[in-house]
């Protein structure tokens, strides 16, 4: 059941009626009145009842976006959000004053809100069987770090290729590995891999001749 | 920042209303003491931590902003 019609004698109590009816919190839900309450000549005659329609928010753009902001402003920030759909990922692109704290070391701060904003986002749209998949940007962070790690890992192919031994990088999340295996993939010299167990898995570069005594 | 966890911890778990966040100031840091519906402790706990991690982290950020210290503990 995705929405409901639900009365009451005022529209706080229409709605109450909806929410217990759906099971789910006022937050979860978008409200339309379909008829005001009227009070009736005497409250005998003419008497109406509030009506009001409850939709589950099922859509993974709104969703995301109150939890950034809501977040975002609990931890004091003044935060705009953009939206952009690409293949079946959605981004956000939050711009303000002070974002470092939003991203901190490494962004471990930005993908803490990444992962939780997937939690939360899916966990309501798994009732009615969708997924999707958000990926957050700060002031163009995830942007910058990726023109690093492309300048990063064409600079250590070439010392892989120069000294021949193989080069193991710091840990990294499944992202930043994927830009550096996509980077080096059309190296015939090299080959990369990962190895290690997450959060501490990381890419190895190493040459192609000696594949087997790399591993 | 109490209501950062509030917030945060609603937002996962299944039974919002049980959810409650007692602050304890301590003598350098605060100590957010979260506590949630039974049924609910994975939610904000997550496999291998992984949920609490990141709530700890977004809190931590939030409070190095004001200069504090706090510590988030999940309660039984």
């Amino acid at each position: 059941m995705n929405s409901v019609e639900a009365t009451g004698k005022t529209v706080e109590e229409a709605i109450e009626a909806g929410l217990k009816i759906l099971g789910v919190e006022k937050d979860c839900v978008n409200v339309e009145i379909l008829e005001e309450p009227s009070r009736g000549l005497f409250g005998i005659i003419g008497t109406r009842q509030a009506r009001v329609k409850l939709k589950l928010k099922l859509d993974a753009k709104q969703l995301a976006e109150e939890f950034i902001k809501d977040v975002c402003s609990k931890m004091g920030l003044d935060v705009s959000v953009q939206h952009e759909k690409r293949g079946e990922y959605h981004y956000f692109y939050i711009n303000g004053r002070n974002l470092g704290i939003l991203i901190g070391r490494r962004g471990e701060t930005l993908d803490a809100l990444q992962y939780l904003v997937n939690l939360v986002v899916n966990k309501r749209l798994s009732k009615v069987g969708n997924r999707a998949k958000i990926i957050l940007d700060a002031e163009g962070y995830r942007k910058k770090r990726e023109k690093t790690l492309i300048r990063l890992a064409k600079k250590l192919s070439e010392k892989v290729k120069r000294t021949g031994t193989k080069i193991v990088l710091e840990p990294m999340n499944p992202q930043e590995r994927r830009i550096i295996h996509s980077a080096l993939q059309g190296d015939e010299k090299i080959q990369t891999y990962s190895e290690g167990v997450e959060p501490y898995r990381k890419v190895v570069i190493a040459p192609r001749n000696n594949e087997r005594s790399a591993q | 920042m109490k209501e950062l966890v509030e917030t945060l911890a609603r937002a996962l778990v299944d039974n919002p209303d049980k959810v409650v966040v007692n602050e304890v100031e301590g003598e350098k840091s605060v100590i957010l003491e979260l506590k949630v519906a039974d049924e609910d402790m994975g939610k904000v706990i997550g496999k291998q931590g992984r949920i609490a991690k990141a709530i700890r982290t977004l809190v931590r950020a939030a409070a190095a902003r004001e200069g504090k210290r706090v510590v988030v503990e999940i309660l039984q």
